[in-house]
């Protein structure tokens, strides 16, 4: 819920920034291994963006897939887990180098 | 209908809903937002000024009009959600730091004995160093009472629906607490091993505590934790002999998620290994007042 009370203060930082009266899109950029579950982000929007500048915003979430480097094997793999072997070699010190993003990538406004 | 890019459409229908010109204007406005779209209304306007049906094309929601400019856009922002708590943070670190004040933010779930730990701590560690706390939970101020009465000074932060304290709540409370320069200062999380991990609240390091009443798996339960901790302290140790806590399993899955993690055996009834626990704090204390030094 705090999550999205600071997208929401995103925004209004932007709207400070560029002046605009409605936002029609917000767009975020959600890891696949990150701490925010999409559904959870998208029940708490409708609830808290009420009354706000983002009211009536639709919310895209695109999901980044996870990605790790094992300095075992050099290998650069893909995670289906956050803290997982490596599936080369089987080393448990894979390094998460992408998947855990939790960004406002853009939004559309008018 | 109003026009969704940009608003265009809204006045004159406003002006006279069953006219068939603003329908017509809104079949020839067609929106395919290119150049056409602008010329298409630097015409309209030429039409119809002065007519009864005043189309102000100013009157959008962005409340400007300029020719080839759609009131629409769309702004890059790629800012993390999480940068307003992070930049609140920084402001609390180097503040401490300024300060001198060592900071330790002790997250577990409910129920492991951080408060517990807080109170002996404070009533061993109090002629050594100035100590404060901030307690963070849902309700009440009993933490925070327990506290004062150890003998510390304590700022209680109730979150109310939220399930974390962030660095903002943190900030309002050093205003209050403002803890003497050379401090230690304890932030006593709100019991709950998932959201804490995310918000950084200014501190030297996140300790996690686990009490060995609980699974031996929770590090790989709850990842997110025990990898953003440098210390975990296995409490309620005096309990070992009446549970089939595994010992090792534990430590085995807490190395797992965080090869760095340093861990220690604790009991906060008895005591017991709360020692390491204090060195460990003098000595990383002194490596942060060391590097503040350099940093000067």
């Amino acid at each position: 819920m705090s999550l999205v009370e600071s997208v929401v203060a995103l925004v209004e930082d932007e709207r400070r920034k560029h002046a605009f009266a409605r936002v029609r899109v917000i767009r975020l950029t959600l890891g696949a291994l990150g701490h925010a579950e999409p559904e959870a982000l998208r029940f708490c929007f409708d609830a808290i963006s009420r009354g706000t500048i983002a009211d009536g915003a639709r919310l895209e979430i695109e999901i980044t897939p996870g990605r790790g480097w094992c300095p075992d094997c050099g290998g650069v793999v893909a995670l289906e887990e956050k803290f997982s072997d490596c599936p080369i070699c089987g080393g448990f010190r894979v390094r998460l180098t992408a998947g855990d993003d939790l960004r406002l990538a853009e939004m559309e406004v008018e | 209908m109003m026009c969704t890019i940009c608003g265009c459409e809204a006045p004159g229908i406003a002006g006279n809903p069953e006219s068939e010109r603003p329908r017509a204007r809104a079949m020839k406005h067609d929106h395919r937002h290119q150049e056409a779209h602008a010329i298409a209304h630097a015409h309209d306007r030429h039409h119809h000024a002065g007519s009864e049906h005043a189309i102000d094309f100013g009157a959008g929601l962005a409340g400007v009009h300029l020719a080839g400019l759609s009131q629409e856009r769309t702004i890059r922002i790629e800012r993390d959600i999480l940068s307003k708590n992070d930049a609140f943070a920084a402001a609390n670190r180097s503040r401490l730091r300024k300060s001198g004040v060592f900071a330790l933010n002790l997250v577990s779930s409910p129920g492991s004995g951080k408060t517990s730990l807080l109170v002996r701590a404070i009533v061993d560690l109090k002629d050594r160093w100035p100590i404060a706390v901030i307690e963070g939970d849902q309700q009440t101020s009993r933490d925070a009472d327990r506290i004062r009465a150890a003998g510390a000074p304590a700022v209680q932060v109730n979150t109310g629906k939220g399930c974390h304290l962030d660095a903002h709540m943190v900030g309002h409370a050093l205003d209050r607490l403002s803890p003497a320069s050379g401090s230690l200062l304890f932030i006593e999380n709100v019991g709950n091993l998932v959201c804490p991990a995310a918000f950084d609240l200014g501190e030297a390091h996140k300790v996690v505590v686990l009490s060995v009443t609980e699974g031996e798996d929770k590090p790989l339960k709850y990842p997110d934790m025990f990898a953003a901790a440098d210390l975990m302290l296995l409490n309620k140790a005096d309990l070992l002999p009446h549970l089939d806590f595994d010992m090792s399993a534990c430590i085995a899955a807490a190395l797992r998620v965080s090869p760095h993690i340093e861990i220690m055996t604790v009991s906060a009834r008895t005591g017991d290994g709360l020692s390491g626990f204090y060195a460990w704090i003098e000595a990383r204390a002194s490596v942060m007042t060391e590097l503040a030094g350099k940093r000067e």
